[in-house]
């Protein structure tokens, strides 16, 4: 309850030098020290985890140092060697494009969680292409490949986005949704018309030629340096472009866009084709880049992980770098942790889980020690429930 | 359904005896964060009385009762019913104590029963879990008719008139056996019709012994209903009147306060010509109803025009439907002779219009963005702050440094986020927007509500500023003196229309703190003699 | 006259659809009832939730949570008891162990959701998804450990078999053959939702309920706990989505895998806004999608003929698996506009101050 105030009344008081300092340790503390702050606590719960593993395998006989081997092995298996270094880059790259995609939907007040069902139609889109053109040479066959599965993924996007301008339907279920259409999709294709025949299990032919050349040791493949354009690229759209102005009023403050002459159905529609294209992306570069070929089912966790690195990274598609390569580097060097330590791989999944639990509880908790200044500063989270319920988008 | 009774009303229909109050409030104080909302107030309400509390917007009425219902604690004071000290934590103990309130804007829930909303919170059960419908109807069909109307208890709240709906509120603070009926404001919304209705049922409600506390700032019916009137103006009690002894201008008075504001020259203006034109304008509001019922006016060039008149009066929707926010239902507005009546808002700041909106925290800013973005917000995509899709960061930099030079916003840089700003500051910075440059018509809508001292001047500065340069200007504001001070012409809204239109020097402020309040004239409230007219009044 | 022509053969396929599912509906009624079993569980739980204007996104999650829960620590009690004969409906105490625990694990996880984002105000679908993610990481990794020591089976929940005395009666027997032959996880659904239906709408829980999501400044003032109410109502939630996710793992099959709740939780979701967030509604929008669910299956061995049939032959088997899906997303794009959820749904509520 405020209190009728009018001129008059004891004004507002005016910024303390106090109080900026609070402000400024807030900021700092949300968003440099508090992932940190999540890595920690998510080793330490992790490790639980790892002696429940390690009890359960053993019948009750309980290693103390079993964590340390399994993070070491973590490690090891991630970062301690050039092809472990390979091994991490080509884990996130994808996992760059992903957090863009969904990042760049938190931007505009949007939440896709359909980066799985876009990836696999990138990878559809990619591989049918690609064995099109798996004779032609390569600077044809792979950019035409890869922009195939781009184009995928961005139709798939546009579909939920269509849907959500024209009637309202909340694309957190519709994308959800659509990830298993997409499987049911790509299931189709690769036991219909892109079959080898006679293969014993279906799957499709070798891209040949459109694979994405290798640059990097013996497996790093060009689609590491195409994520990093693209998180230039999508950096310099929101900040740098009046469209990416119109994505982030529209998706801070949906009133003042209207004023301001935004259309916010155009926008909505816009983001989510650019979004899904980035998931395409993902899935072409996982394609064309490290299987070239695949089964009815494309195994990844892109899809969830991709959540993540845009929680981590609070949407800023500078800090998906970084985020990328730590969840990246946790699933490269999950097999070396499952082979020294006997840790079952997702773990990784865990320490996931746990991240994004403190990033998303602990600032509203520093938010509610920081005082008033901190309270100005918005969690993404504020502005994405709210259109769940009401009718219709406005105008 | 019917409510029976047709009552002359201003006559105290009795004189109550005198007992221990029902009810007695004793120097509450509360305070907010930079404002003292009650200033040791003193209220006391006998058994069978009706206790008008009056006062402007703001005085600190819905604070006390707010208090008085257990939705705030007071930091001094203490609360007596019949006599004896009581603490009110929640509105439990409140309606627990026999205190029930009628709210302003109602607490009913439309997709509920008559039936279910009176019950929510004291169901009749049958057994442990289940409710008791049928005996529950039952009571409130008889308690309906034990005050003069027949409710159907299964209607859906939603689907009744606003005057029933306040039907509805009254009987459930009956169905808790209420001893004391505060009402806030109940005849904000009703028809002269529906006023005459309610305090009949009031009327009886005082003669069964209820006691009622009538908040207002509507003089002719306070001194049609009341058997004492309380004045607060800015948190203290200025006075205690008893109807018989009093008239509309004593009480007027007594509300608005000799108090002189801030007093910014205001020098000489000098209208030119015919700027913006409404005719025949018609709003709707965001349920359908109709709030702007056909308003004319025109405003000229190098003149302020400002629209006094009580919040919820249709201005928002007005000032919406002229800058292109909302589709107006009918008539028209043109803006130096062309039709702007359906315009977007992208199309009237290109006309050259400015608007500094009523809740700068939905259409003034943007919170999470920098200062400089927000500066930019309406021209983002021009030059030189983009050529084509890319932006000229440095273009913005430089105006965000400009601003805050030219409107003093105190803030170290225009990087820093909008929303770490002070309240004046904030809206210094929608000033520095949407004031710039060399434009033909503002519109100011409460400009300066919750701001310092230093800010209001400032801002009042600025709109004087422009009507020199020569722009029109449209000053709405629920502040009378702000109104006042500023405005060559002023123009009162009273349900929807213009009552009246007064030069701004000469105005009498109790006359226009009358029609505000009343929609009528002394003249004509006095000569039309004690029954209420048609919303209109007699214009001016 | 051209569009008429061509639009023939549509309408003649339109009808020979209706006329397939009319014919399968009485043997296929009951395997589309038992599939409907977590559709109809999770659609009460976000009937519940959402009537006291909570988003739950997490249904699926907390579902895949009491799906693992329960079969582990069923396990885990036939490890420490010994396997048991089954009785009746092959009930056995460890089933009932693990059922408890299934429950009791689900409100365990809407208390968090609860925590989240009635305390925390955190934003309800973000609350919702990391729910999911995190049931989805926790259960798939203990359960790779689990499943790698090759746990001894507790079995499972199973259907109810009528003596064949009662089948020949008239009505009753039809009763029995078509909607009671089910294990008691389901039938409990028809139970539950058919007494929700009156609590909501008769009770004063309901009423307290519907009220706070609707408005619950209103229920506040007139004296109403709208945060306890809340947190009340989400746990009651969790208690549905717990018999939801059990039923997974403990009455369908008996053993848990990774995923095994397969986007169920969110076509629950679409269920409950098809049922206009009432219960009864719920379960019937649960048995229509669990149509879609199951009409692959049907198709399989009771395959309709004609021309319909060669259409259907001839589609990919994938297009039956997406089509619950496809029609989850027709059926909320087309109907979210036109229903309306409970008015203050998904908004985190901000008690006034009265210090």
């Amino acid at each position: 309850m405020t209190a009728d105030s009018g001129p008059g009344m004891r004004p507002d008081r005016p910024p303390l030098s106090g109080r900026i300092s609070r402000e400024r340790i807030g900021r700092a503390l949300t968003t440099i020290v508090l992932p940190f702050v999540a890595m920690l606590l998510a080793v330490i719960i992790g490790s639980f985890f790892i002696y429940a593993a390690d009890l359960i395998a053993n019948k009750g006989a309980i290693d103390l140092g079993k964590p340390l081997t399994a993070y070491g092995a973590l490690v090891k298996g991630s970062l301690l060697s050039f092809d472990a270094i390979v091994a991490t880059l080509k884990q996130a790259a994808p996992l760059v494009f992903g957090g863009l995609a969904v990042a760049l939907g938190f931007k505009a007040g949007l939440f896709n969680i359909g980066v799985q069902g876009q990836l696999l139609m990138g990878v559809l889109g990619s591989v049918a292409v690609g064995v099109a053109l798996a004779d032609q040479p390569v600077f044809v066959a792979a950019p035409l490949a890869f922009l195939a599965g781009t184009l995928a993924g961005a139709a798939f996007g546009f579909v939920p986005g269509f849907l959500k301008a024209v009637s309202g339907a909340h694309e957190v279920v519709t994308t959800i949704m659509l990830n298993y259409i997409a499987l049911n999709i790509l299931a189709a294709f690769v036991s219909g018309p892109l079959r080898v025949p006679k293969a014993p299990a279906p799957v499709t032919f070798d891209v040949g030629h459109a694979a994405l050349p290798i640059f990097l040791g013996k497996t790093g493949h060009v689609g590491i340096l195409i994520a990093v354009v693209a998180v230039v690229v999508v950096w310099w759209l929101l900040y740098r472009t009046t469209l990416g102005f119109e994505i982030r009023t529209a998706g801070a403050n949906p009133d003042a866009a209207r004023y301001a002459g935004m259309r916010p159905r155009r926008l909505i529609m816009l983001t989510m084709t650019f979004s899904g294209a980035l998931a395409g992306m993902a899935g072409a570069g996982e394609l064309l880049g490290v299987t070239h070929q695949t089964q009815t089912s494309f195994a990844t966790s892109v899809g969830f992980d991709s959540i993540a690195v845009a929680l981590l990274a609070r949407s800023n598609p500078l800090g998906i770098i970084p985020a990328a390569i730590l969840f990246g580097a946790m699933r490269a060097g999950a097999g070396q942790m499952q082979i020294e330590a006997r840790t079952p791989r997702e773990l990784v999944d865990v320490l996931q889980a746990v991240i994004l639990l403190v990033l998303v509880v602990l600032p509203v908790i520093a938010r509610a020690l920081g005082g008033r200044g901190a309270r100005a500063i918005p969690v993404e989270a504020e502005t994405i429930t709210k259109s769940y319920a009401s009718e219709s988008v406005t105008t | 359904m019917t409510s029976s009774q047709e009552i002359v009303p201003g006559a105290a229909v009795h004189a109550p005896v005198v007992h221990a109050p029902a009810l007695e409030m004793r120097g509450i104080t509360k305070r907010y964060p930079g404002v003292v909302a009650n200033d040791g107030i003193d209220l006391e309400v006998r058994p069978g009385e009706i206790h008008a509390l009056l006062g402007e917007n703001g005085a600190g009425k819905t604070t006390l009762m707010n208090i008085l219902y257990g939705l705030a604690r007071p930091d001094e004071g203490e609360i007596l019913i019949d006599g004896s000290p009581v603490r009110i934590a929640n509105p439990t103990d409140a309606i627990a104590r026999g205190i029930n309130m009628v709210h302003q804007h109602f607490m009913l829930v439309p997709v509920l029963t008559v039936a279910e909303n009176i019950l929510l919170g004291e169901e009749t059960m049958a057994g442990p879990i289940f409710i008791d419908r049928a005996e529950a109807k039952r009571r409130i069909v008889e308690l309906g008719k034990q005050f003069g109307f027949e409710i159907d208890p299964d209607v859906k709240v939603g689907e009744l008139s606003v005057g029933w709906q306040q039907r509805v509120e009254i009987l459930k603070a009956l169905y808790r056996n209420a001893k004391v009926l505060v009402l806030d404001e109940p005849t904000a919304v009703l028809t002269p019709q529906e006023t005459d209705e309610i305090f009949a049922v009031l009327r009886r409600l005082a003669e069964e012994g209820h006691s009622i506390v009538f908040i207002s700032h509507k003089l002719y019916e306070v001194l049609a209903i009341a058997d004492r009137i309380t004045v607060i103006r800015r948190g203290r009690v200025v006075g205690s009147r008893i109807p018989a002894e009093t008239d509309e201008s004593d009480l007027a008075a007594l509300m608005v306060g000799r108090d002189v504001q801030l007093v910014v020259d205001r020098g000489e203006s000098h209208p030119g010509d015919v700027r913006l034109q409404v005719e025949g304008l018609k709003v709707r509001d965001d349920r359908g109803s109709e709030v702007v019922r056909g308003i004319d006016f025109e405003i000229r060039a190098g003149e302020i025009f400002g629209i006094a008149g009580v919040a919820g009066n249709g201005q928002d929707e007005l000032v919406e439907a002229i800058v292109g926010l909302r589709k107006p239902a009918a008539g028209s507005v043109r803006l130096d002779g062309r039709d702007v009546t359906n315009a977007t808002t992208r199309q009237m700041t290109n006309l050259g219009t400015g608007y500094v909106p009523a809740d700068r925290h939905r259409f003034g800013l943007v919170l999470s963005f920098s200062v400089a973005d927000n500066l930019v917000l309406t021209d983002y995509y021009r030059p030189p702050y983009a050529h084509g899709i890319v932006r000229n960061d440095d273009a913005i930099e430089e105006r965000g440094a400009r601003a805050i030079a030219e409107y003093d916003v105190r803030t170290p840089s225009p990087d820093v986020m909008a929303g770490t700003l002070s309240g004046g500051n904030q809206q210094k910075l929608v000033v520095a927007r949407e004031l710039d440059g060399d434009l033909r018509l503002i519109v100011l809508d409460q400009p300066t509500r919750g701001l310092d001292v230093g800010s209001i001047e400032f801002i009042h500065r600025q709109a004087i500023k422009k009507r020199d340069a020569g722009t029109a200007v449209l000053l709405v504001s629920a502040e009378l003196d702000e109104v006042l001070e500023l405005s060559d012409r002023v123009a009162v809204m009273y349900r929807g229309q213009i009552v009246s239109v007064v030069d701004g020097r000469t105005a009498d402020r109790n006359e226009v703190g009358m029609l505000m309040a009343t929609g009528l004239r002394r003249e004509a409230a006095v000569a039309s003699g004690s029954i209420p007219s048609d919303a209109a009044g007699t214009p001016a | 006259m051209d569009t008429f022509l061509y639009s023939l053969p549509v309408i003649g396929l339109l009808f020979q659809v209706v006329g397939y599912l009319i014919a399968i509906l009485p043997t296929s009624a009951p395997i589309i009832l038992r599939a409907a079993t977590p559709l109809g569980f999770g659609a009460l739980c976000g009937v519940v939730c959402e009537r006291s204007g909570v988003v739950n996104i997490g249904i699926e999650g907390t579902m895949l949570t009491a799906a693992f829960t329960g079969w582990v620590v069923a396990i885990a009690a036939v490890a420490v008891l010994g396997p048991m004969a089954p009785g009746p409906l092959g009930i056995t105490p460890t089933l009932i162990i693990g059922l408890v625990a299934a429950i009791l694990s689900a409100v365990g996880v809407s208390l968090l959701h609860a925590w989240l984002s009635i305390s925390l105000r955190i934003d309800q679908i973000i609350s919702g998804t990391i729910i999911n993610i995190a049931a989805f990481g926790i259960t798939g990794y203990l359960n790779n450990v689990i499943s790698a020591a090759s746990p001894t089976s507790a079995g499972q929940f199973e259907k109810f078999r009528p003596p064949a005395a009662l089948m020949d009666l008239p009505f009753v027997g039809w009763l029995f053959t078509t909607i009671l032959n089910q294990g008691p996880i389901t039938i409990s659904l028809l139970v539950c939702a058919i007494v929700l239906q009156i609590l909501l709408f008769r009770s004063r829980w309901g009423l307290r309920t519907r009220a706070v999501g609707e408005h619950p400044k209103a229920a506040e003032t007139v004296g109403i706990d709208v945060i306890r109410l809340r947190y009340r109502n989400v746990l009651i939630g969790g208690v549905f989505a717990g018999l939801g996710g059990a039923f997974l793992s403990m009455e369908l099959s008996n053993a848990f895998q990774a995923g095994q709740t397969a986007g169920r939780g969110f076509i629950a979701l679409a269920a409950m806004i098809v049922g206009r967030w009432t219960p009864i509604g719920g379960l019937g929008a649960a048995l229509l999608f669990s149509l879609f669910l199951t009409i692959g299956q049907t198709i399989g061995f009771d395959p309709p003929t004609g021309q319909l049939g060669e259409i259907v032959a001839a589609l990919p088997a994938q297009v039956f698996s997406a089509l619950p899906y496809l029609v989850t997303i027709v059926v909320l794009a087309g109907l979210i506009g036109r229903s309306t959820p409970p008015a203050a749904d998904g908004r985190p509520y901000e008690r006034e101050a009265t210090a």
